[in-house]
């Protein structure tokens, strides 16, 4: 088992701002909130999905509600254990890690403060691979892994245990629930044993993340862009100046396009990219070449930092990198799921390829 | 001296202002209908206050004008921002959070740099309290555990700083815990509140609250000195302190908000670039001796950055004008890499002595202007011999960084107007990629000083406002309302407090119609 120190988690956080393709929100709240539990309880073991045993099980946790009360209303800490202890206690379960059911964003530091307290290991695995919007969009989903039971906790001592039929029930409690405890709230769910596990998740997506943050780190001075594409078997799409950045809210979510004008290699093209809290379609020209559930990231042409959708605006100077995303999402459920059709998009996926 | 001439002198009408930069402490005197009378530049010294006087005194001397003239002296100072960065003179703070039991998994000043937080805060307490995002207590304040804490940091904290989790919905809390503390410590411990301060971000909003409890005493040092050194010329101005929104404060109310001086120089500098080129928006360049600042002038006011700022380390989320700055100056180096490169090193307030036209052996930005005639300055034959490819590329140079920087600001593709300022405004190229028209103002070497001698006091609020219980127009009528009266507070005349700017934000993701509401009322200066 290795184990998670402070530059670890400071590499996972980076790393899972590019997993999360401009979305999954800023991971910063969340790596200060591991920091100080690492800073309190010690290291946290990162424990790899066969060393999972099979009748074991695995409890991931997370957060859900709206980015703008999170950077206010932060988390006691205690709430996210109280969330996982309830699923324990319901199931009667013996429980052998926590884990991110996202590893793109913030919710990929959450399970960390989780294992810090109650000194049980995180498992190297996630549910996505990267971001997505909604609760049901997790590979566990694919395998006929139920969301419930799944308990929506505050820091006030509120915990609400949900059994439901199906996934929709769970995002529409989940959501009443959430609202009424002041709009962000800690979430357990998804609880599954080894041998489930060891099928329905994506494997490896902590180290991953981690690596990626260290490529980050410690290119700065070469060319940090070739190293992650290499890294992750990505390709880089385009490079140039955002000339123009569209905004609107729909149903809930922040959806707009950038106007990307090219530059260096790709002078005189122009591209565009769609997004919808995370990077959806990538256009060159009026051609789609990369849609969802393959990864898009946008960074800084020089770092090779992440920018988040949010943070988008005229005159930033990026590269577009595309990622292949993991082979369960590149099967007719996986698309009926979580494809370009499902985000309205009347394109066809055509998996990308380095 | 004509009569006319003499008559206008007589009023008492003129303004000083007074602006301390990097290199050089600059000073304007104007008269009424703000024509230059006399501007002065004297070296900024390492104690601030004595470079301050000498200004005070050269621009007196220069103008010919009896000191009782002088109704207002408005100074824009650096001192705040360099005791945060050298760590001196800072108070102590007691930091209490209100929020318990939320928002202990990240501790307060968790992520200060080691240093800084040694000397200011390494007493916090996180106690019951604050609100939820629509304004409902998040849990009741209980007033007993204020006072226990507020006795545990006697004698240990010069001041106290007060953060309570959405008191920009709801300041009842934090507004409850002042009255405590001054009541148990006393009103010799300052209290400051982050509802005053910042915006929604609990973190960086307490990291301003903070910094701003631990510059009060550096504040009120550096008031003291201005107004001896006014007082001790006979001028019986009133003092405004210069804002870093572009605006002025009073001096006790500056005592109050220290950290609103931070980045005042560059706000100045944008300001007196709208007086001098009569603009209200365009993109302002400040060329100085090391470094250019590129800022957005919008609306007559510095556009505000959305981003979290850092100041010696600290991310802080109170309003800081949009900024960047480049390494590049009348003192930048000239070097042949593989293609000539200019700048981001500097000769700095050693150009008198390095430029090659003042006889030395750098080839500074400064020579290339002299080369290219510019400007006449020392001694162009020094700069004869200089081979044309040299001239060219570091010419191109700066228009390209140039051109570069002042795309990043913009907000569309659109050119606007540039207008260039600063001492090093003559390496400024005539045309630009992206900019309608150059405007190069006279009297463009003390933008800054002109830019808070003409400023007007003002009061801001950003708030967030739950429209469960209020109406959208009750809304903004109680944002307007508190601006103008901070803009009072702040100096201003009671009549004539205008609204110049309102702007409302829906929050995403929230029910209940949750808005961020941002207004500036602005007045014209109160007499003492």
């Amino acid at each position: 088992m290795t184990q998670l120190d402070v530059q670890a988690i400071q590499d996972i956080a980076l790393g899972a701002a590019v997993l999360g393709t401009g979305g999954g929100g800023d991971p910063t709240l969340g790596r200060l909130m591991a920091q100080q539990a690492v800073a309190q309880h010690g290291p946290i073991s990162l424990l790899s999905l066969d060393e999972l045993a099979d009748e074991e099980w695995v409890i991931p946790t997370a957060m859900m509600g709206a980015p703008t009360v999170l950077v206010e209303k932060i988390p006691s800490g205690n709430e996210v254990i109280e969330a996982f202890r309830m699923i324990e206690r319901h199931l009667q379960c013996r429980t052998a890690a926590t884990m991110s059911i996202e590893a793109g964003g913030v919710n990929s530091m959450i399970p960390l403060v989780v294992a810090a307290a109650l000194h049980i290991p995180v498992l190297d695995a996630d549910g996505m691979g990267r971001a997505f919007p909604e609760l049901q969009m997790v590979t566990p989903t694919l395998h006929g892994v139920a969301a419930t039971p799944m308990v929506v906790a505050d820091e006030k001592g509120n915990q609400v245990l949900l059994q439901t039929p199906d996934n929709r029930w769970t995002e529409r409690l989940a959501r009443t629930a959430t609202i009424a405890m002041g709009c962000s709230a800690c979430i357990a769910l998804y609880a599954m044993q080894g041998r489930v596990a060891k099928h329905a998740l994506i494997p490896g997506t902590l180290s991953l993340a981690a690596r990626i943050g260290q490529t980050l780190r410690t290119s700065k001075q070469t060319n940090p862009i070739q190293a992650l594409t290499s890294l992750l078997a990505g390709r880089q799409l385009c490079q140039g100046k955002i000339t123009d950045v569209q905004r609107r809210t729909e149903g809930g979510f922040a959806r707009g396009e950038v106007e990307i004008a090219g530059a260096g290699p790709d002078a005189g093209q122009t591209f565009r990219l769609s997004f919808q809290n995370e990077n959806l379609v990538f256009w060159r020209g009026d051609r789609p070449e990369v849609t969802v559930p393959d990864l898009l990231s946008v960074v800084d042409e020089q770092t090779g930092l992440p920018i988040t959708t949010e943070a988008l605006r005229y005159g930033l100077r990026i590269a577009v990198l595309a990622f292949p995303c993991h082979a369960q999402w590149r099967t007719p459920e996986g698309i009926a799921l979580v494809g370009p059709q499902y985000f309205g998009y009347d394109i066809d996926y055509v998996p990308f390829h380095s | 001296m004509d009569q006319a001439e003499q008559v206008r002198r007589r009023d008492r009408s003129f303004r000083l202002g007074i602006d301390v930069g990097g290199t050089h402490t600059d000073a304007v005197i104007l008269d009424a209908t703000d024509r230059v009378i006399a501007s002065t530049k004297a070296p900024t010294t390492s104690d601030i206050t004595t470079g301050i006087v000498q200004a005070l005194q050269d621009v007196l001397t220069v103008s010919q004008l009896p000191p009782a003239t002088i109704a207002y002296a408005m100074l824009g100072t650096t001192h705040c921002t360099n005791a945060v960065v050298t760590r001196r003179d800072l108070n102590s703070v007691g930091v209490i959070r209100l929020g318990a039991p939320a928002t202990r998994a990240v501790e307060p000043l968790l992520t200060w740099p080691h240093d800084l937080k040694q000397v200011v805060g390494v007493r916090h307490a996180i106690l019951r309290g604050g609100h939820e995002y629509n304004g409902e207590p998040l849990s009741e304040l209980d007033e007993q555990e204020v006072r226990q804490t507020a006795r545990a940091f006697k004698g240990h904290v010069h001041a106290i700083a007060v953060t309570g989790v959405f008191s920009s919905v709801n300041a009842t809390h934090e507004l409850r815990v002042r009255e405590i503390v001054r009541d148990e410590l006393g009103a010799d411990i300052p209290v400051s509140l982050s509802s005053e301060i910042g915006s929604v971000s609990l973190l960086e909003r307490e990291n301003a609250t903070v910094l701003n409890a631990a510059l009060m005493r550096v504040a009120q040092r550096a008031m003291k000195g201005f107004e001896r050194a006014v007082r001790q010329l006979n001028i019986p101005a009133t003092l405004f302190l210069g804002q870093n929104d572009g605006s002025l404060m009073s001096l006790d109310y500056a005592v109050e908000y220290p950290i609103f001086t931070i980045a005042s120089g560059p706000a100045n500098s944008i300001r007196g670039a709208a007086a001098l080129s009569q603009l209200r928006d365009a993109i302002v360049v400040d060329i100085g001796g090391t470094t250019t600042d590129i800022g957005v002038l919008y609306k007559g006011f510095p556009r505000e950055s959305q981003l979290a700022v850092e100041i010696g380390g600290v991310a802080t989320n109170f309003r800081m004008p949009d900024l960047i700055s480049i390494g590049l100056g009348g003192g930048s180096r000239v070097r042949q890499e593989a293609a000539i490169c200019v700048g981001p090193d500097s000769v700095g307030y050693r150009l008198q002595a390095e430029a090659r036209v003042f006889g030395g052996s750098q080839l500074t930005a400064t020579d290339l202007a002299v080369a290219a005639g510019r400007i006449q300055l020392g001694n162009p034959g020094r700069v004869q011999a200089l081979p044309k490819t040299t001239l060219d590329q570091g010419l191109n140079y700066i228009r390209h960084t140039l051109e570069d920087y002042i795309d990043r600001v913009k907000l569309s593709a659109d050119p606007v107007p540039v207008v260039a300022v600063g001492g090093g405004n003559i390496l400024f190229p005539d045309t630009l990629r992206g900019a309608s028209e150059i405007i190069r103002p006279e009297q463009a070497g003390v933008a800054n000083a002109i830019g808070v001698a003409i400023a007007q006091v003002s009061g801001t609020v950003d708030s967030v406002f739950s429209l469960e219980r209020l109406s959208r127009t009750e809304a903004l009528d109680q944002a307007t309302a508190l601006a103008s009266e901070r803009a009072i507070a702040a100096g201003a005349a009671p009549d004539g407090v205008e609204v110049l700017d309102l702007e409302e934000v829906p929050l995403a993701y929230l029910p209940g119609n949750a808005v961020r509401i941002k207004v500036k009322a602005v007045g014209s200066l109160r007499t003492a």
